[in-house]
């Protein structure tokens, strides 16, 4: 049996772990309240955005954008990742990034090599050997569009030289704070969603141009989904936490409580001993 | 009653109007724009200015927009603005502040290393927040 002095040091040190396990478990509760009230914020932009481009869709427009146009032969595909800064969120990343190289593989199998663009500087790490194209990190809390832009423009050119001939978004979905689901989105081409019937043809008045009005409304709309997606990891990445540090306060509890029954025990056999050692001293003497 | 159609203002940052209106005054990138219910599928692009509109009881309201995307259809006109504000949100002073920074940079920098669009833009939308609050001023007082 393990010393007294080593089972108390060793409490002690857990005592400590829980400690800091119990405040980033309460930083990450406050923090992703105001992520998940920033993401609600963000999405009617999005929604919106979602709509209009839906309606585009249905129309018959003079000019088609080159996003709305599928190419047959893929030589090329581009990924935007989306990833956290900093650890310690649970299988979050690790999840994430899974769901990324299965379906990065896929398109390997196919033929089509991969460009990748990342945020976040866990997936910095995770993919430098495929080559990252671009990169944004460490953007805190409350990243602006601006952030952004710079990263998602490179994978736009790319895409608008005929570098690449898709465009991939792979992101967390925040279904509730136990449960954040990865998932790989195609963002170009343009996957048109559900169709309403089309009653009438109908084409828009453009001011100015036709071409003008639909590339920004396009940019805008990537952009959008890209923004979308980096203010959900963020309240993805402080309820992981939450939940993962949850746990690692309620392990380090369990492991306090066995510590200290084998202290105790060892505690009660030392005074025993030291009682059986002095009656039988007293009974030699005798 | 008055036919309707809904209006949707949002910004990146948030969802500043939703609701059933009359009337709307856009300022649109290439003159400014009345749309009413009905109107015929229109897209523009915006440039800074004010975004006022109608509602159905009769009372007039107006937002601050600079840049962004509006999208008319018969019954629903949706801004997709990159920047909005509410008319009691505006400042005057940091309007102020921007439109001097603006045409400091403007002037003083050599022309090659300056993004003259984007500090064009500034400038603009910061003399149209300018002109808003003047005239918000006078109604207001």
């Amino acid at each position: 049996m393990a010393g007294l002095k080593e089972i108390r040091s060793q409490i002690g040190s857990i005592q400590n772990t829980r400690k800091i396990t119990k405040a980033m478990e309460m930083v990450a509760a406050s923090k992703m309240r105001r992520a998940k009230d920033r993401m609600q914020a963000s999405r009617p932009y999005a929604d919106k955005m979602r709509e209009v481009v839906s309606h585009m869709a249905n129309g018959q427009l003079e000019y088609k954008h080159p996003y709305t146009q599928d190419r047959d032969n893929v030589k090329r595909v581009g990924y935007i990742i989306v990833s956290t800064d900093r650890g310690l969120c649970g299988g979050l990343n690790s999840n994430l990034f899974k769901a990324a190289l299965q379906d990065i593989a896929t398109w390997k199998e196919k033929g089509a090599e991969v460009d990748i663009a990342v945020f976040g500087s866990k997936a910095l790490g995770a993919f430098r050997r495929y080559g990252v194209k671009a990169e944004a990190a460490h953007m805190g809390d409350q990243p602006s569009m601006t952030d952004l832009v710079g990263t998602i423009t490179v994978m736009l050119d790319a895409y608008n030289e005929g570098k690449l001939d898709r465009l991939f978004l792979v992101e967390n979905e925040f279904v509730n704070s136990m449960t954040q689901q990865p998932r790989v989105i195609q963002l170009i081409p343009i996957v048109p969603s559900e169709l309403e019937e089309l009653n009438y043809q109908w084409d828009y008045l453009y001011e100015p141009e036709s071409k003008i009005v639909i590339d920004a409304l396009m940019t805008r709309y990537i952009e959008s989904l890209v923004y979308q997606a980096v203010v959900e990891n963020i309240a993805c990445e402080m309820s992981a936490r939450m939940v993962a540090m949850k746990s690692a306060t309620d392990n380090a509890g369990e492991m306090i409580d066995k510590l200290k029954l084998k202290y105790n025990k060892a505690r009660q056999a030392a005074i025993t001993q030291e009682i059986s050692e002095i009656v039988s001293g007293a009974a030699a003497v005798e | 009653m008055a036919t309707t159609m809904q209006l949707d203002v949002v910004s990146a940052e948030s969802s500043l109007f939703s609701g059933e209106v009359i009337e709307v005054f856009a300022p649109g990138e290439m003159g400014d724009l009345g749309i009413m219910p009905r109107h015929t599928q229109l897209i523009t692009t915006l440039k800074a200015g004010e975004l006022r509109y109608v509602t159905e009881e009769g009372g007039e309201a107006s937002l601050f927009v600079a840049g962004g995307v509006m999208e008319v259809q018969p019954h629903v006109v949706t801004v997709l603005a990159d920047t909005a504000l509410r008319a009691k949100d505006l400042d005057r002073e940091a309007a102020e502040a921007a439109k001097q920074r603006a045409e400091d940079a403007l002037q003083g920098k050599d022309p090659k290393d300056l993004d003259f669009e984007a500090v064009q833009a500034e400038l603009d939308a910061a003399k149209a927040q300018i002109e808003m609050i003047h005239r918000i001023g006078k109604t207001l007082r």
